[in-house]
């Protein structure tokens, strides 16, 4: 060692000083275009959204947008509207990031065992996931749910259902039932992975100590499968708090307001009310409130995929 | 060795018995269960197939009909009006996609081979966007466009999907980089390979799969988009979804019409995740589950 750092000190001089100036810069390159891309398409909207929460603003007038200060804060804060939104808002994604979830663990037991065709059922439950979200919904809608014709009314015929219509009766559920559908096969493989991942030798030890099925399950996979919960559950809310296709496809918001969530709130505000003001004010709320969410999210992300990249 | 194999072997031969046995009926009973459950999920998808392929009298009767004279009369109808949708549905996605690609790789480049300094910041920049609900400013969006003449337009779609993409792509394909051997990307420098060579004549080859699904994951998302289709475009770059919703008519029948059009609509989608199953995870995970 102290012979190569005798022969060659000039290079070993530049090391200490850190990466050079022009080294920076040949990094920092590639990464600005994809860079500067996101921050001009993502960050532009949502500052002018904050500009127009503060105009009243309507898109189907000629008259132009003109400074009302926190009036249109006053009237998100105190529209009930809003606020049963937001609740339904987290009420849906609640119940269907939870109940995919127990679907999704069950599912991957099943599947994590050997047995003919497994290929196949796998294929078979991961489909509804890639069914375009309109389609799932309008195939609900109609051929699953009509009351007339729909095929779950024949099906439950036998256990005493005559002609639900459950758009009308049961809508929230039929919504919520339809996003669990589309997103079971999405915590199915993530846990799926999280199975196939554990060490066949630690259940193989825990099978000679003799310990049964579901003692094994409790105290050596479910602990194993944590951090793959976790991100599904995580990405699983990302996407389904925004869950817009289902409610526009399958109720408009209805009945009533029965199955608005939060997009769907701020969708008819622009193109039923046109109040561009109203709707930046309450995107702004949301925004906010999603930050704090977020910030919760961000760091459980970490340490998810700390443990992903320090563990395989 | 031997000596204690031995005794083992028969004894097992000779006795199939009750232990055996149990195992392997409730191993055929667990697959059993899994085909029941697998089938029952998928009775839906089944259910639209099968409408689709019925004429609307047959679609719309008590009892449901399963058997049927089946047509094609509701495809014919749905390929003689989905000309312009399925166009803007592919420009948008293939381009979005793209541009998704070209912007990437170089900057997962930057994220992993040679990090840059604030490498972590950037991942969960890109990251946090896709925690911000798009919704929140659809309002001022709309305006944005209607004031740079971007209202429907296929071009605001290919923007705001490559957006929209992005980051997920970024993680994705970081991660494959990250498992391009160290030692091959040493040769190459000891070879005088700049970065572009490094990129094009290393890292590229290997990651290539990894791009394939990346992609893939890319297309679904974009080609399934229906809220800033509906939102920001009318006709000029109207989508496959915004097809479907415009195939439920006000009244008569149209079940059998619906199924047709969200079986074609949504039949891309599903073969590309049939054919990508092995990296819908990878993808779906961006990155983290291997």
């Amino acid at each position: 060692m102290t012979v190569i750092e005798g022969v060659a000190p000039p290079k070993v001089e530049v090391r200490p000083r850190g990466v050079s100036r022009r080294e920076k810069w040949q990094r920092r390159l590639p990464l600005l275009p994809a860079l500067i891309y996101t921050i001009v398409v993502t960050q532009i909207p949502f500052v002018v959204t904050l500009w127009y929460s503060f105009q009243s603003y309507f898109w189907n007038t000629p008259a132009p947008a003109h400074f009302n200060g926190v009036s249109n804060y006053k009237t998100v804060f105190t529209n009930a509207a809003f606020r049963s939104a937001l609740v339904r808002s987290v009420v849906m994604t609640a119940t269907a990031v939870i109940v995919a979830m127990l679907l999704g663990v069950a599912f991957a037991v099943l599947l994590d065992r050997k047995f003919l065709g497994r290929g196949v059922v796998r294929t078979l439950i991961i489909t509804p996931f890639l069914v375009m979200p309109v389609a799932a919904a309008l195939v609900w809608a109609g051929p699953m749910l009509d009351p007339n014709f729909g095929l779950l009314n024949y099906l439950l015929e036998p256990f005493g259902v005559h002609h639900v219509a459950w758009l009308s009766t049961h809508a929230l559920g039929s919504v919520i039932v339809v996003m669990i559908w589309q997103w079971t096969p999405f915590m199915t493989l993530i846990i799926l992975a999280g199975l196939q991942s554990q060490p066949a030798d630690t259940l193989e030890a825990a099978k000679v100590d003799g310990a049964g099925a579901l003692a094994t399950f409790r105290e050596l996979t479910l602990p194993h499968l944590r951090p793959y919960i976790e991100l599904g559950v995580l990405l699983g809310s990302i996407y389904l708090v925004n869950v817009f296709d289902a409610v526009k496809a399958m109720t408009q918001g209805g009945p009533g307001t029965s199955t608005t969530n939060l997009p769907y709130y701020l969708y008819q505000q622009v193109n039923n009310a046109f109040d561009i003001g109203d709707a930046a004010a309450t995107g702004v709320v949301t925004v906010i409130l999603t930050i704090i969410v977020a910030t919760f999210a961000l760091r459980m992300f970490a340490r998810v995929f700390q443990f992903e990249e320090g563990g395989v | 060795m031997t000596a204690t194999a031995v005794p083992v072997r028969p004894l097992k031969g000779r006795e199939p018995g009750p232990q055996r046995f149990r195992e392997m009926s409730s191993q055929v009973g667990w697959g059993v269960l899994a085909w029941v459950v697998g089938i029952a999920f998928f009775l839906p998808v089944l259910w639209m197939g099968i409408t689709a392929f019925k004429p609307e009298s047959a679609a719309q009767t008590w009892p449901p009909k399963f058997t049927f004279s089946p047509t094609l009369a509701e495809f014919r109808l749905v390929f003689s009006g989905w000309g312009p949708f399925v166009t803007h549905s592919v420009i948008a996605t293939a381009v979005s996609t793209l541009l998704v690609l070209l912007l990437g790789v170089p900057a997962s480049y930057a994220l992993s081979v040679h990090p840059v300094k604030n490498w972590r910041d950037g991942l969960f920049f890109f990251i946090s966007t896709k925690m911000l609900p798009i919704v929140a400013a659809i309002g001022p969006l709309y305006v944005i466009a209607l004031k740079t003449h971007l209202l429907d337009s296929i071009w605001l779609l290919i923007i705001l999907y490559t957006a929209m993409n992005l980051p997920l792509a970024i993680w994705m394909i970081r991660s494959f980089m990250l498992e391009v051997p160290k030692e091959l990307l040493e040769a190459a420098r000891l070879d005088g390979a700049g970065r572009i060579r490094e990129i094009s004549g290393v890292i590229l080859p290997i990651i290539s799969p990894g791009l394939v699904s990346t992609a893939l994951i890319c297309v679904i998302f974009a080609w399934n988009e229906l809220f800033l289709a509906l939102n920001l475009t009318v006709t000029n770059a109207a989508t496959m979804p915004m097809f479907l919703i415009s195939s439920v008519p006000q009244e008569g029948l149209y079940l059998a019409h619906l199924s047709a059009a969200a079986v074609v609509a949504s039949v891309p989608v599903i073969l590309v995740g049939w054919i990508a199953q092995r990296s819908l995870v990878r993808g779906l995970s961006m990155g983290a589950i291997k």
